[in-house]
């Protein structure tokens, strides 16, 4: 049997003091088919609402895959609302969301009206137009013309190396003679050292 | 003992300014007595620091809630593990872990680099102290992990909960000793630089560093991924958050440094963009930290705003110009050996892959600071997750796997079409029989489709370069399969290192592709209830809710819910996802509940379940179940990749003394051949 210390016994009767008294027994056994009660509920974080046909909706979901929690966690609202349990903003844009579908919005109403209400901050990623559009083409753009340039550089060399005539490199002295067989077992011995 | 931790700071940053004081000064050239200073006051900066880490330590350990930084990350009953890991746990205490780790590399540094790059390492002291002073400063005069409370709580705050986890204790160690092994390469540049020792040198000596410095980073990421996954619980590995944007910038520059250092040192070229590559790399690690620590852009994985910010803002700019400015002095001295002479050869497929390599740092970077910019210039606040980031990055993602395959097929210098035909036949084959299957197979999501084409292709490159060089073995020393093999990866440990560091990308892009075909839902299950989902792959998974049951452990109360998996109805075990509550020695709540996931991972998927909470405090559990295709590859992906970069940087195996003849050998067979195949 283990010992209590009083500390212990003191703060375990706190805690239980805490707890209203009809939610300290658990009525029933796990896997019985009788919804018990939890011995700490509160433990068990926040209470939650049965889930809806609507909660997990796939043209909801992809919806709200789209729009952007308030809360400060980065996350979409479907993740943010099945993932950080103690958020207060996610269920209520979802509500929103659910409230518009259910008014017969189409997706892209539906964001245009969280755009209208929250600003451009509520979608996850911002419209490919004016400004925006230097996020997104930026990088690909600047990537194709160093890539562009890379190669018309390289090209313009190699025109003007082949016009002065110059020899492609510069060996020293003539190189050895071999046949074609012995250069090809010399470059697959090769191959198999060189890094 | 924070008298003792505070004693040592102070000694610390006088020892650093010494030695970056003296070093930069050049008196230390004919007078041994103040070069040897210059190490010295690296090691005794090194031995203060250490004296500081032990006086936290031991606050930490002995429960000294006087100390600030000791209240508020840890309390009485947190596990022993978390108490030693609370030390890099907060901003304070992981300035001063940054800093002590630093000076531990600039010793190594000093100690370990062979002597013929001695006239470089009285600059490096300089450089690394110079950059420990600044950690330091920052500890003394704005996060002082020493601070003292007016009064002693009677239990400590405890760790954040999604910081109590075992991948916690390992992922931010190995992050930073990637952060901050990334200064000595930099110290080194910037060594060569001053010393106008601008030969391959500086770049010889670095190599290790180099290679420890991206293994260190890769570790980082890979576990920060598996850390995101398993304690966030959202599904997923990868959200593009700033911090994590942050911590691949430096991986990208330092991979393609990797890869165009090669070139330097075969070729003679690309000595500038080389400097500039590892000046870039450092410059990000700051930046990197600067975003975690300055709280300017908003992460989950940040910790608080404050003015440490302003510090590392400043540290940013300076070094920046400084560093470029003097590779700017440099310029004229680091002028390529010879020039790129064709499109078609394996230094053209190098710079193109640093091109993208580049080009995805600058992508991430922009999405990253996009809001701030938008802002600025418009007025209005937008978010850029991950739609913005996968629709700019994955193109070029895509791009640079294709790439991972021909860079190394390519011949140097110039390729003639026979030798396109020879090497490329039957990887281009793996790559569209490969395309052609997944396609026939009603695989439809392009980017995956693309993805995984192009790992097919990738395979096929390597396969083919092993084999090859396993049968030129067995037909020179007549040798059996499995000892060419490891005979001839021991004997080019960096070459074949590099294609089982090849493995290991493709094998994450594989990974990838499958998150395209993710299945989530969400149901609400009284004790008894089941659900059914359809997996990807095709089988269907019965998830039956057996109940909710509540104990207490060490330093939190845990609510287990608990489920039955069946597989096409053939039971596969239990499964449990947990809500807890922690609280101090005193049964306080300390934070918010936290929600511990339940996994199980196969190689095709992993069912991945979420305790939401429970319906009026009843056993009415409501469930996120998630099935995630191919995420074990992941972390399988990850461990190829690092055990890939091991084998790289293992010793000897290096360049044999006969290397530069054969080298010689080859020049000359290509002339005589009219180029090479």
């Amino acid at each position: 049997m283990s010992s209590l210390g009083r500390r212990d016994f003191l703060g375990r009767l706190g805690a239980l003091a805490a707890v209203p008294a009809g939610l300290q027994v658990q009525d029933s056994l796990a896997g019985r088919g009788d919804v018990g009660t939890l011995r700490d509920p509160y433990a068990a974080g926040r209470p939650r609402d049965v889930t809806r046909i609507e909660d997990y909706d796939e043209r909801i979901k992809a919806i709200e895959h789209r729009l952007a929690c308030n809360c400060g966690c980065t996350l979409d609202v479907f993740t943010c609302r099945t993932t950080d349990f103690t958020c207060t903003y996610s269920p209520k844009l979802h509500r929103e969301v659910v409230a518009m579908d259910k008014a017969g919005k189409s997706a892209q109403e539906i964001l245009d009206a969280f755009v209208a209400e929250y600003g451009e901050k509520a979608l996850m990623a911002p419209r490919p137009e004016g400004f925006n559009l230097w996020g997104y083409l930026l990088p690909g753009s600047l990537i194709l013309a160093a890539g562009a340039g890379l190669f018309a550089f390289v090209s313009r060399r190699r025109v003007a190396v082949a016009a002065a005539g110059a020899p492609d490199a510069a060996p020293s002295g003539a190189g050895p003679t071999a046949t074609p067989e012995e250069l090809e077992r010399l470059r697959q011995a090769l191959a198999e050292v060189e890094d | 003992m924070t008298l003792l931790g505070q004693f040592a700071l102070w000694v610390a940053l006088l020892l650093a300014v010494w030695s970056a004081t003296v070093a930069f000064s050049g008196r230390w050239q004919g007078r041994e007595e103040l070069r040897r200073s210059i190490s010295g006051a690296v090691y005794g900066t090194f031995a203060a620091l250490a004296v500081a880490a032990l006086a936290l330590w031991k606050g930490l350990v002995t429960h000294d809630f006087n100390i600030e930084y000791v209240a508020a990350y840890t309390s009485r009953n947190l596990p022993s593990g978390y108490i030693v890991s609370a030390l890099w746990a907060g901003q304070k205490g992981s300035l001063l872990f940054w800093a002590l780790v630093l000076s531990l590399f600039a010793s190594l540094a000093q100690v370990l680099t062979p002597r013929r790059y001695a006239a470089l390492l009285p600059y490096v002291a300089g450089v690394t102290s110079a950059v420990t002073a600044f950690f330091v400063c920052t500890m003394i005069f704005a996060a002082n992990p020493f601070e003292r409370l007016p009064f002693t709580p009677a239990d400590g705050r405890g760790l954040n909960p999604q910081l109590q986890n075992p991948g916690m204790m390992i992922h931010p160690p190995m992050l930073y000793l990637g952060y901050i092994s990334i200064t000595i390469p930099f110290a080194f540049a910037v060594a060569a630089l001053l010393s106008r020792s601008l030969d391959t040198g500086w770049i010889h000596a670095i190599r290790k560093w180099t290679l420890v410095s991206w293994l260190f980073l890769s570790i980082g990421i890979t576990l920060g991924m598996w850390w995101a996954y398993v304690e966030l619980g959202w599904g997923g590995y990868w959200a593009w958050d700033p911090v994590e944007n942050a911590s691949l910038l430096p991986w990208l520059t330092m991979t393609a440094f990797l890869h165009s250092v090669m070139i330097q040192e075969k070729r003679g070229m690309l000595k500038r963009w080389n400097l500039g590559l590892i000046i870039g790399t450092f410059l990000l690690s700051i930046f990197g930290t600067f975003i975690t620590r300055s709280g300017v852009i908003a992460s989950v994985h940040s910790f608080t705003q404050s003015n440490v910010g302003y510090f590392f803002l400043g540290f940013l700019a300076v070094s920046g110009v400084l560093a470029f400015t003097l590779l700017y002095t440099r310029w004229p001295s680091l002028r390529a050996e010879v020039q790129l002479e064709s499109m078609l050869s394996r230094e053209a497929a190098f710079l193109f892959n640093n091109l993208l390599l580049v080009g995805v740092a600058f992508s991430v970077l922009w999405g990253t600071l996009f809001p701030i910019l938008s802002e600025l210039v418009r007025g209005s606040k937008i978010t850029v997750g991950p739609p913005f980031f996968n629709r700019v990055n994955i193109p070029i993602g895509l791009l640079l796997l294709a790439l991972t395959g021909v860079g190394p097929l390519i011949a140097w210098r110039k390729a003639s079409t026979a030798n396109l035909r020879r090497q490329f036949t039957a990887p281009v084959t793996t790559g569209l029989v490969t395309l052609v299957g997944l396609l026939a197979s009603g695989m439809r999501d392009f980017y995956a489709i693309m993805a995984l084409a192009l790992a097919g292709f990738v395979a096929g490159t390597i396969v083919q370069e092993f084999w090859r060089g396993v049968r030129a073995r067995r037909r020179m020393h007549g040798e059996s399969v499995p000892l060419a093999f490891s005979r001839l990866v021991a004997r080019n440990r960096r070459r074949y290192g590099g294609y089982l560091v090849h493995v290991g990308v493709l094998i994450y892009f594989v990974a990838f592709s499958g998150m395209a075909f993710k299945r989530e839902m969400e149901a609400t299950l009284k004790p008894g209830q089941s659900v059914r989902m359809q997996s990807p792959f095709g089988h269907t998974y019965t998830l039956t809710h057996m109940g909710v049951s509540q104990f207490e452990a060490l330093n939190r109360i845990v609510s287990a819910a608990t489920v039955s998996v069946a597989k096409d109805g053939k039971p596969e075990g239990l499964m449990t996802s947990e809500k807890r509550q922690h609280v101090d020695s005193f049964k306080r709540p300390t934070f918010e509940p936290s929600t511990e996931v339940g996994i199980r991972s196969g190689l095709q998927e992993d069912l991945y379940i979420t305790y939401a909470g429970s319906v009026n405090g009843t056993e009415e559990a409501v469930y996120r179940f998630t099935i995630n295709p191919l995420v074990w590859w992941l972390w399988f992906g990850g461990f190829v990749l690092v055990f890939g970069g091991v084998v790289t940087m293992w010793p000897g195996g290096g360049p044999t003394v006969a290397a530069p003849r054969r080298a010689v050998a080859g020049y000359e067979v290509a002339l005589v051949g009219g180029g090479p195949e």
